[in-house]
C-alpha cells in the first residue's frame, strides 16, 4: 500500500458550498502530488481557497468531488469517525492561533493526540516530556499556556503535531500571531523537522514566509497555479 | 480514550468551576435528600402503626359507630352501652370485652393539675381485651366495683408522675371532672407518639362513666375472642347480635389485621405522595444540570473543535460530557443520601422514620438516571459539532 514516496495524491478535487440555491465553487479540478520530505507552500489572497484546501488536506472537510489519496489510504469518501482516525494516525496541525487547550499544562496539551491514539499513560508522558525537552521547552512542562509567550506555545503545538509520529505537518498560517523573531524560530524549526525527514505542508498569506519553503504553489479562485520556484535553501 | 481518562476529565471540568458545580448538584443534592427524609418518616408512621396494631394481638375486634368511610359517626352514634351487653352476654363463652365511653376532663389532686387528659368508661376486662393496657401499682378495678357504678379510677404514668410524683398514688382520692374517685390502680408506660401522649390517660368503670358524662353512647367496642380460632365465630356473634337492633350502615368492625392493611395502604399512599413531590425537586434539579450542561458545551465549542481535529471521535465526545452531567448529578446524590440519611437518623430519635434501602437504591438510580438523561442532548449537541466550525468559534 505504502510503497510509493508520494504521501498526498489529489485528482480533480473540487469542493462545491451550495447555499439555498446558490452554488459556490471554492475548489476546482485541484491536482496535486506531494512527496515524502517535500517542504510545500500553499498561498493565496484570502478567498482563494486556502481555508478549503487546508481544510480537506488535513481531513477536516470532505471535497464534493474528487480523489484523495494521503499515504496510500483513498481518504476522499470517509465518515467523520474514519476521518478523526486518519487524522490522529497520519496529519499533525499547527494552528495560526495555536489552539492550546488554557486548563491544561505544555504537557498535557502535547498529550492529547495521544490519548485518542490510545498510547498507555507513562508512554506517552515521557514522550511529550521528550519533544517539549526537544524543543527547547524542558522548564515549561507544567506551565499553562498563558505563562508562556506566543512563540513558545506555537513550539508546544508543533511538538502536540509531533507526538502521535505523523509523517504529514500541516501548518495554517503558523507565524501569523507571531512577531518576527518568533516566527523565525518557528520556521526554522519547520526546517530542521523537514530536514529530518517529515513532509510539511504550509499554507500562509505571507510572501516571505512562503518563500521559505521548498516548492511553492498558488491557489487563486480555487485553481491552483504551479509556482516555478527552486529556491536555494539557506 | 479509557474509563479513567474519561473520569479524570470530568473531574478537571468540574473542578474547574467549583461555584457552578457547586450550585448544579445543590439542586440534585435537595430532590435526592427531600426523597430519602421524605420516604424515611412515611416508612417510619407505617412501621410504628403497623407495630402499635399487632401488638394488639391477632384476636382483637374493634367494633366502631357509623359505616365504613362514612361520616355517619359524627353526626349519629348509635352504637350504645346496650349494645355492648347484648354482645357481652352473647359471646360470654367465646370472648372478653369491654367498651369505651372517651371523655377529655382535668384530673385534680389537691392543687396538682393533669389536663387534658382522656378519661375511658371500661369494663373491668379491659387489661384482658386490650394488650397495651398493663397494671403497674395496684390492681384494675372489679367486675363488683364495674356494675355497682363505683367511684374507682386506674391513672396512667403521665397522671401519676403530675399528681403524686414518686408517691404512692393507690388509696387516694382525686377529681375526674368535678367527682371524687379512689385511685385503685397505675397503669404501665405506654410512650407517646407524635405528640400525642398514650400515658395521660384514666380509666374508670363504665357505669360511673355513663353517669358523670350524661351519655350511652360508645365510641368503640373493643371484643378479644378467647383464642385466634374462634375470631371467625366471635365476628358471626357480634354481627347477629348487632344486626337486631341496627343496620351494617351504623358500625363497622375491624380486626388487627384489617386495621393493619387498610393503614398500611393509608400511610403506603402518603409515602408514596410524599417520594412523589421529592421527585418533583429532583426533576428541576436534573433541569439545572441539563442547563449548566449546555452552557458548559457552547463555553467549550473551541475546544471540542480542537479534540475533534486532533483525533476525538463522536462517541469520545459524547462520554467525555455525558460522564460530566453524571458525576455532575452523582456527586450531588451522594451528598444528598449522605444528608438524608443522617437527618433521617436525627428524626427517628425524636418522632418516627425508618431509612428504607430501597429508598436509598432509588435514590442513588435517580441521580445516575438523571445525569445521564439531561446529559444526553447537551452531549449529543457536543457530539455533532463539525471541527471546522467548532475551531473557528470565538
Amino acid at each position: 500500500m505504502k510503497t510509493t514516496d508520494e504521501i498526498i495524491r489529489m485528482t480533480n478535487i473540487t469542493k462545491v458550498y451550495s447555499t439555498g440555491d446558490v452554488e459556490t465553487v471554492v475548489l476546482k479540478d485541484i491536482d496535486l502530488v506531494v512527496k515524502r520530505g517535500d517542504f510545500l507552500g500553499i498561498t493565496g489572497r484570502s478567498g482563494s481557497g486556502k481555508s478549503t484546501m487546508m481544510h480537506i488536506l488535513g481531513l477536516l472537510d470532505t471535497p464534493t468531488k474528487g480523489e484523495y489519496i494521503l499515504n496510500g489510504t483513498d481518504v476522499s469518501k470517509l465518515d467523520e469517525d474514519e476521518q478523526a482516525f486518519q487524522r490522529n494516525k497520519e496529519i499533525g496541525f499547527v494552528f495560526q492561533q495555536f489552539n492550546l487547550l488554557p486548563k491544561l499544562s505544555a504537557l498535557e496539551n502535547v498529550i492529547l493526540p495521544a490519548i485518542y491514539a490510545g498510547m498507555k499513560n507513562k508512554e506517552r508522558t515521557e514522550k511529550a516530556d521528550m519533544l517539549l525537552t526537544m524543543l527547547g521547552l524542558a522548564d515549561h512542562l507544567h506551565k499553562r499556556p498563558n505563562q508562556m509567550s506566543g512563540g513558545q506555545q506555537q513550539r508546544v503545538a508543533i511538538a502536540r503535531a509531533l507526538m502521535n509520529d505523523p509523517e504529514l505537518i500541516l501548518a495554517d498560517e503558523p507565524t501569523g500571531n507571531l512577531d518576527t523573531k518568533s516566527g523565525d524560530d518557528v520556521m526554522n524549526t519547520l526546517k530542521q523537522l523537514n530536514k529530518e525527514g517529515k513532509t510539511i505542508v504550509l499554507i500562509t498569506h505571507e510572501h516571505d514566509i512562503a518563500m521559505q519553503a521548498k516548492k511553492l504553489i498558488q491557489l487563486e479562485d480555487g485553481m491552483l497555479i504551479h509556482k516555478e520556484k527552486q529556491k536555494v535553501r539557506v | 480514550m479509557n474509563f479513567e481518562e474519561l473520569l479524570t476529565l470530568a473531574f478537571r471540568a468540574i473542578i474547574g468551576n467549583k461555584l457552578r458545580s457547586f450550585l448544579t448538584t445543590l439542586g440534585i443534592t435537595i430532590g435526592v435528600f427531600a426523597i430519602i427524609v421524605l420516604v424515611s418518616i412515611g416508612s417510619g408512621l407505617q412501621s410504628y402503626i403497623t407495630n402499635q396494631i399487632t401488638s394488639l394481638g391477632s384476636n382483637v375486634i374493634f367494633v366502631t359507630p357509623g359505616g365504613s368511610g362514612g361520616l355517619g359517626a359524627l353526626l349519629s352514634n348509635k352504637l350504645s352501652l346496650q349494645d355492648w351487653k347484648n354482645i357481652q352476654r352473647k359471646t360470654i363463652s367465646t370472648a372478653k370485652s369491654t367498651p369505651e365511653i372517651r371523655q377529655l376532663d382535668t384530673l385534680k389532686y389537691k392543687n396538682l393539675k393533669s389536663k387534658g387528659a382522656f378519661v375511658f368508661g371500661v369494663s373491668s376486662s379491659y387489661p384482658q381485651v386490650v394488650a397495651t393496657a398493663k397494671i403497674s401499682e395496684g390492681s384494675f378495678f372489679t367486675a363488683g366495683q364495674e356494675q355497682s357504678g363505683s367511684n374507682v379510677v386506674v391513672i396512667g404514668q403521665t397522671v401519676f408522675v403530675k399528681l403524686f410524683k414518686d408517691q404512692n398514688a393507690i388509696g387516694k382520692r382525686i377529681f375526674v371532672g368535678n367527682k371524687l374517685y379512689t385511685i385503685v390502680g397505675v397503669f404501665a408506660k405506654i410512650g407517646s407518639f407524635a405528640g400525642v401522649d398514650a400515658d395521660n390517660i384514666a380509666a374508670i368503670p363504665v357505669e360511673t362513666a355513663s353517669v358523670q358524662y350524661g351519655t350511652t353512647s360508645v365510641s368503640r367496642i373493643d371484643i378479644a375472642a378467647n383464642n385466634p380460632d374462634l375470631l371467625p365465630i366471635v365476628l358471626r356473634q357480634i354481627n347477629q347480635t348487632l344486626l337486631k337492633k341496627l343496620t351494617s350502615d351504623d358500625y363497622s368492625i375491624q380486626t388487627a389485621d384489617s386495621l393493619s392493611s387498610t393503614i398500611s395502604s393509608i400511610t403506603g399512599m402518603l409515602s408514596l405522595a410524599l417520594g412523589g413531590i421529592a421527585a418533583i425537586s429532583l426533576l428541576v434539579g436534573g433541569i439545572g444540570v441539563a442547563n449548566i450542561m449546555l452552557v458548559s458545551v457552547t463555553e467549550r465549542t473551541k475546544e471540542i473543535g480542537l479534540r475533534k481535529a486532533l483525533g476525538a471521535k463522536r462517541n469520545d465526545i459524547l462520554k467525555q460530557f455525558l460522564i460530566e452531567a453524571v458525576m455532575l448529578s452523582v456527586t450531588g446524590g451522594v451528598v444528598g443520601i449522605i444528608l438524608g440519611m443522617g437527618v433521617s437518623i436525627i428524626i427517628a430519635i425524636l418522632l418516627v422514620s425508618t431509612v428504607t434501602p430501597w429508598s436509598v437504591i432509588l435514590a442513588f438510580g435517580f441521580s445516575v438516571a438523571i445525569g445521564v438523561i439531561f446529559g444526553m442532548a447537551p452531549a449529543i449537541r457536543a457530539s455533532k459539532l463539525s471541527p471546522i466550525d467548532a475551531l473557528r468559534y470565538e
